[in-house]
């Protein structure tokens, strides 16, 4: 067992706890704090994959901006673990039994797909580094990245309309 | 690592996410599922890059390809995106907690009539 | 002259069209100018083509136009003016435009918008019935059929205001119906084996007929006209059919309409002469027809009750002559029968006019008050009793004497239906005309003459009704038969009748006789005291037309509304109803409950979609499974 496996089971099983630990708390703002932990379990993915600038992006935006979004609303609210009514339980237990349905039916997917069956993601090349996706993204990708600087425009225009009503 | 395991793991974030709005009523932490979703893709977008990376680096002999960038900006992409639509989706958020003084869901059953 | 064909039924079609299409905006006197003009139109167009044709006239079948075109049918629409028809149309324009000249008067107290509508179906009518007697072929023939059937049923109900009229009316489709359809399936029958219906394709052909076909075509055509001339076993309708106007009557179920089946008999002669089975079935229906209508006839009390009952036997004389060969016979009674059944039916409603009274009962004495219409009367009286030289004697004699060639047994039936015949119109007569007036004060202050409208067609027809036998004199008699001569190149089959003169003159005499005697009696016995009381024992059995009627609702009314309130009460309500409510609270029931799972969260509808996803994806991978399972089913 290499490092990189090693690493990997464990940012895993990180993630996937993390993310059922989401679910289960009953205060939102430890919701939103397994959530950035996720989040850390991804772009530690993301490095073992030599991703390094999503990985950077990922925390930035996602724990950091996005997450602290979150938190500024739930604070906002003051919202704490009595203040969420409970589904009654059997939409809760279809919800999971959906859920579970769903992911056994993906892995059965994967598990009958023999294409991929002995594909690896490596870990090696520089694609993922800044310069690389910089001069993609300033050559190839150009109007997108403009239109969605006319997104994020349109979102905030949005959000402050939204919040003066 | 074999790309079924990537493959598994983002299946189940992403499963995850979608109990996590089926069975929750709050809707910050619906929302949070949904981040969750997102987060999944991400991940197997990124995975599929290295792995079409790998089999085309495997066929061009120690040539430099730049084979898997599309998928990483599209993954950024998706942040982006994802970052608009939460300032929109918590705003409106903000919104319905003013007028109903609740973020649950079930208080947004306007649907019905 | 060939293009003139068209023109006789182009006139009343053309009343039709006014008299319908105006009927709000036109006066009284122009609709009766409009609907008498179109038939006196096509009268005098027929008169012409009459002399056209008995000069040698080669005109045969004119066809219009192409009616249907497919690659196994033809059917032309195509007319035929020959002999046989032009006889018959100069009966229905000449009896026809008569009879709207006396409805200008006998309607006229309707307002203008029943009055056109009244004239309009009076042109319909003739329309249909000239289409009937002028088509090339069985199918142009079925067409006019249906047309006189639905005119007679639009006009016995004129009056539909009145239920029991609406029932008449219905009765009357209803039974021609049930004829139309056998007559129909003949006609089928024709086609299936020919590819054609042209009268001359099918005579020229019957070689190719088998005896078994001929007779079953010819036994479903005699359905057809037993429905249309009122013959056992579907003879009930016309004496119903009275509930419409009296001219309606004397035209539609006396003159004309009731002819059609005789005319369709005669025309198809030549069938009916291969299947001896038929000939005696028509001559059988005939004689029992004659035989039971006249002896209802005798203990009717409505004076247009009588005139028809009076009608469905002379019609089974007619069918009596069809069947024993004497086509020229039952034709030439069809003319002189129209003649004296449409005077008595005119006469009939100028009594009716006069009084408002039907019942014969509260008539008597009117003699002195209506001279015309009592004088014609007793002209068409005795021209149906067969007294000579009314033309009754002459055409009646002619049927007898063929009767008696064929079967002696015919011929003494016959004549005791004769005998019956000058009873029952001679109680008729001495009921009303004779003896003392029995209504009511005010009645008799208002009893009058008719107007100039009523009593000039009762004069006209009533010299016809006289004079009408010479054209047709027997040979016996001096005469030349002028009609055998004439009608000879269509009715080929007629059976020459082979008896040496004294026999002839002894048949005669002793029909001749037994009328006068029947007369006699009838005038001793009414006369003076007429029977004003309900008829007891026989009587009274006949003055119920032998439970007739009550037998057919037995048997045939009954057990089908049963049947039919079975499949209205228990099929319809438990089973059809059943099932189709079934259908929709099942839908209701399972709605509210599929509703609650709509219920506006947006988690359940989450909730179905992933579950949906699964399923399709589930679909997805067993693809081959399920299409290869739905290619089972279907």
């Amino acid at each position: 067992m290499t490092a990189t496996e090693i690493l990997f089971w464990f940012l895993s099983a990180l993630a996937l706890f993390s993310a059922l630990m989401v679910l289960i708390s009953k205060n939102p703002v430890h919701s939103v704090l397994w959530l950035i932990v996720v989040f850390f379990a991804i772009s530690g993915h993301y490095i073992l994959l030599n991703a390094q600038f999503l990985a950077i992006v990922n925390l930035i935006v996602y724990a950091g901006a996005i997450m602290v979004l979150f938190l500024f609303v739930i604070m906002l609210m003051n919202l704490n673990n009595a203040s969420e009514p409970q589904r009654n339980s059997l939409i809760k237990l279809a919800g999971v039994v959906a859920g579970c349905l769903l992911l056994m039916v993906m892995v059965s997917a994967v598990r009958s797909a023999g294409e991929i069956s002995h594909s690896q993601a490596t870990s090696d090349g520089g694609i993922g580094l800044i310069e690389n996706l910089g001069t993609v993204l300033f050559t190839q990708y150009v109007v997108p990245f403009e239109i969605s600087s006319v997104l994020f425009l349109s979102a905030m225009v949005g959000a402050v309309v939204i919040g003066k009503k | 690592m074999p790309i079924q395991y990537y493959i598994i793991l983002a299946a189940a974030i992403f499963c995850i996410g979608v109990t996590g709005v089926l069975v929750r009523r709050n809707a910050i932490i619906i929302f949070m599922s949904i981040e969750l979703m997102l987060n999944a893709v991400n991940l197997l977008l990124v995975a599929f890059s290295k792995m079409h990376y790998a089999v085309a680096s495997a066929a061009t002999k120690n040539m430099e390809v730049n084979t898997g960038t599309d998928a990483q900006l599209f993954v950024f992409f998706i942040m982006v995106v994802a970052a608009a639509e939460v300032s929109v989706g918590l705003a409106i958020i903000v919104m319905m907690y003013r007028n109903v003084r609740s973020i649950d869901v079930n208080f947004l059953n306007r649907l019905k009539n | 002259m060939e293009l003139m064909v068209y023109l006789v039924p182009l006139f009343p079609l053309l009343g039709f069209l006014l008299n319908g299409i105006f009927r709000k905006s036109l006066s009284k006197s122009m609709i009766g100018i409009i609907g008498c003009g179109s038939v006196l139109a096509s009268f005098i167009v027929s008169c012409i083509l009459f002399i056209d044709i008995k000069s040698g006239g080669a005109l045969q079948v004119q066809p219009l136009f192409q009616f249907i075109n497919l690659p196994s049918v033809k059917v032309d629409f195509a007319f035929q003016a020959d002999q046989l028809s032009s006889l018959f149309l100069l009966i229905i324009t000449g009896v026809g435009f008569l009879i709207h000249v006396y409805s200008t008067s006998y309607m006229h107290e309707e307002n203008e918008n029943h009055f056109a509508r009244y004239f309009s179906y009076l042109n319909l009518f003739v329309f249909s019935m000239l289409l009937l007697v002028l088509g090339a072929n069985y199918v142009i023939m079925f067409m006019g059929w249906e047309g006189v059937g639905l005119c007679s049923y639009l006009l016995i109900g004129y009056w539909y205001k009145n239920d029991n009229y609406n029932y008449a009316a219905n009765k009357a489709f209803i039974m021609n119906r049930i004829g139309d359809a056998a007559f129909l399936l003949g006609v089928f029958w024709v086609f299936s084996k020919l590819g054609t219906s042209n009268y001359a394709d099918v005579f020229a052909n019957t070689s190719k007929f088998s005896t078994a076909e001929i007779t079953g075509i010819t036994i479903l055509f005699l359905i057809g006209a037993t429905g249309k001339s009122a013959q056992i076993p579907l003879y009930t309708w016309l004496p119903d059919a009275m509930a419409g106007p009296t001219p309606v009557s004397a035209l539609i179920h006396a003159a004309t309409m009731v002819t059609a089946g005789i005319y369709m008999v005669a025309r198809s002669n030549a069938l009916y002469s291969l299947s001896p089975v038929s000939e005696n079935l028509v001559a059988i229906i005939g004689i029992a027809t004659a035989l039971l209508a006249a002896t209802i006839a005798i203990k009717q009390n409505d004076i247009k009750k009588v005139l028809a009952y009076s009608t469905v036997s002379q019609l089974g004389y007619m069918f009596l002559g069809l069947g024993v060969g004497a086509y020229t016979g039952a034709v030439f009674h069809v003319m002189t029968h129209a003649f004296f059944k449409a005077l008595l039916f005119l006469g009939a409603g100028s009594v009716i006019h006069a009084l408002n009274q039907q019942d014969m009962r509260y008539m008597g004495g009117l003699k002195k008050y209506m001279p015309v219409t009592h004088i014609t009367f007793l002209a068409a009286c005795l021209a149906i009793s067969g007294i000579p030289p009314f033309s009754g004697f002459f055409s009646k004699d002619e049927i007898l004497a063929a009767a008696y060639s064929a079967n002696p047994v015919y011929w003494a039936l016959g004549v005791l239906g004769a005998g019956l015949t000058a009873f029952y119109m001679f109680r008729l007569y001495a009921t009303t005309f004779l003896g003392e007036f029995r209504g009511t004060e005010e009645q008799k202050h208002h009893l009058h003459e008719s107007p100039i409208a009523i009593t000039l067609p009762l004069l006209i027809l009533a010299i016809l009704s006289v004079i009408g036998g010479f054209i047709n004199v027997p040979a016996v008699l001096g005469g030349s038969s002028e009609m055998h001569h004439f009608l000879s190149p269509v009715l080929l089959k007629e059976k020459s009748v082979e008896l040496n003169h004294s026999t002839e003159f002894i048949l005669m005499g002793v029909s001749a006789g037994v009328s006068v005697i029947a007369i006699l009696i009838a005038l001793f016995r009414y006369s003076k005291k007429p029977e004003l009381g309900e008829p007891q024992g026989l009587g009274k059995v006949l003055a119920n037309k032998w439970y007739i009627d009550e037998l057919y609702d037995a048997v045939v009314v009954s057990p089908l509304s049963a049947l039919g309130s079975f499949f209205k009460n228990v099929i319809e309500k438990s089973g059809v109803d059943g099932l189709v409510n079934g259908v929709g609270t099942f839908i209701q029931y399972s709605s509210r409950r599929l509703r609650l799972v709509q219920n506006g969260k947006v988690g359940t509808y989450i909730l179905l979609m992933v579950f949906s996803i699964v399923v399709l994806w589930l679909a997805f991978w067993n693809q081959t499974t399920i299409t290869e399972f739905f290619q089972k089913i279907f």
